[in-house]
């Protein structure tokens, strides 16, 4: 496998990563996370609805745990308790599988994680065995303390969760990039293409998207678009971009040899004048 | 006569049933969910042995779509 995304000591060859919500049927998510070509799926946990149809496909089987790496969420938990209850529900109904997604939301309109609650979660999830991708804020103090804690990747938010507004502060992004060994993925805020090829530009490990696949107008195609800009952003990080200049232009052609008889403007005088006239 | 409050709701029971048979009783038996009684998971190597009794809280859940 070349240049793979490795996450607790397992190797995976996408590093876009992409949540399995908000589809119109299965049929749609399962194309959306094949055209994606995302290895790692997140899911949700919630009570079952009791006396709905008993036979309505599940979710296991439009996208089978034997060919997906599952990443249950704890999406809707407002405390630590809330969260490693569902994670442990998780484990449970996934046969022991302990990588998961930990999230403790801190308010129910913007979705911004609550930390306090969060490293609380965290440190009680990896006492009990789990591998803990956290999604956080993007702080790089506590970004490092959730490292600290033994959680096994950290996901800061770009912007608010669904909100699609891109990468609002990239500085930010960029220390908690450079102060963790551990992998840094960006969950929430990606919105189109170019987000999430800025998101590997800058040098994180993966993203991770929902909704910028699944409302789009046809998420399939935006699967797509998200696996390209996500291997072209690694690829650009990877190759090391160009130094920003913002003067001293350096011309990509010969300097010699053209037939132009002069390298300034034949009509400065023109120009200096109709200047002078405006001012 | 026995009440156990499942995913929120009440539900009666004639008599403490194990969990097996609860999960049977609410046309979930064979489908993939996990099941905590009063805070605590209850493996499912134990639904048959595990007894839901008088004033019990159960979660049962599944796996659904999310971000």
């Amino acid at each position: 496998m070349k240049d793979p995304l490795i996450v607790a000591g397992k190797s995976y060859g996408s590093r876009l990563l992409v949540g399995t919500g908000k589809y119109r049927d299965f049929a749609e998510t399962r194309a959306a996370v094949e055209a994606s070509g995302a290895e790692i799926v997140t899911v949700a946990i919630r009570r079952t609805n009791i006396g709905q149809n008993a036979n309505e496909p599940s979710l296991l089987e439009a996208l089978p745990p034997s060919k997906f790496t599952y990443l249950p969420n704890t999406a809707g938990c407002y405390s630590a308790d809330d969260a490693v209850r569902t994670l442990r529900l998780a484990r449970e109904l996934l046969d022991g599988h302990d990588l998961v997604k930990l999230e403790v939301l801190g308010d129910p309109h913007t979705l911004y994680p609550n930390m306090p609650e969060t490293l609380k979660a965290a440190a009680q999830l990896v006492k009990d065995g789990f591998k803990v991708m956290v999604y956080c804020s993007d702080d790089p103090i506590q970004a490092q303390m959730l490292e600290a804690l033994g959680c096994v990747a950290v996901m800061p938010l770009a912007s608010l969760i669904g909100s699609g507004m891109g990468i609002l502060n990239p500085w930010n992004l960029q220390l908690v990039i450079d102060k963790l060994k551990i992998p840094v993925l960006v969950d929430a805020g990606v919105g189109t293409a170019s987000d999430a090829a800025v998101a590997m530009e800058l040098g994180c490990d993966g993203v991770l998207m929902n909704t910028a696949i699944a409302a789009a107008r046809e998420p399939v195609r935006m699967a797509h678009a998200m696996k390209l800009a996500v291997e072209a952003g690694r690829e650009a990080f990877l190759a090391g971009r160009m130094p920003k200049k913002l003067y001293s232009a350096a011309p990509s052609s010969p300097t010699q040899g053209t037939i132009a008889t002069s390298g300034t403007i034949a009509t400065s005088g023109t120009i200096s004048s109709s200047r002078s006239k405006a001012a | 006569m026995i009440q156990v409050i499942v995913n929120g709701s009440a539900h009666r029971l004639e008599s403490p049933v194990n969990v097996r048979a609860l999960l049977e009783k609410l046309e979930m038996a064979g489908k993939k969910v996990a099941v905590e009684r009063n805070g605590e998971i209850v493996p499912k190597s134990l639904h048959r042995e595990i007894l839901v009794e008088d004033g019990d809280r159960l979660e049962i859940v599944v796996a659904v779509g999310g971000g």
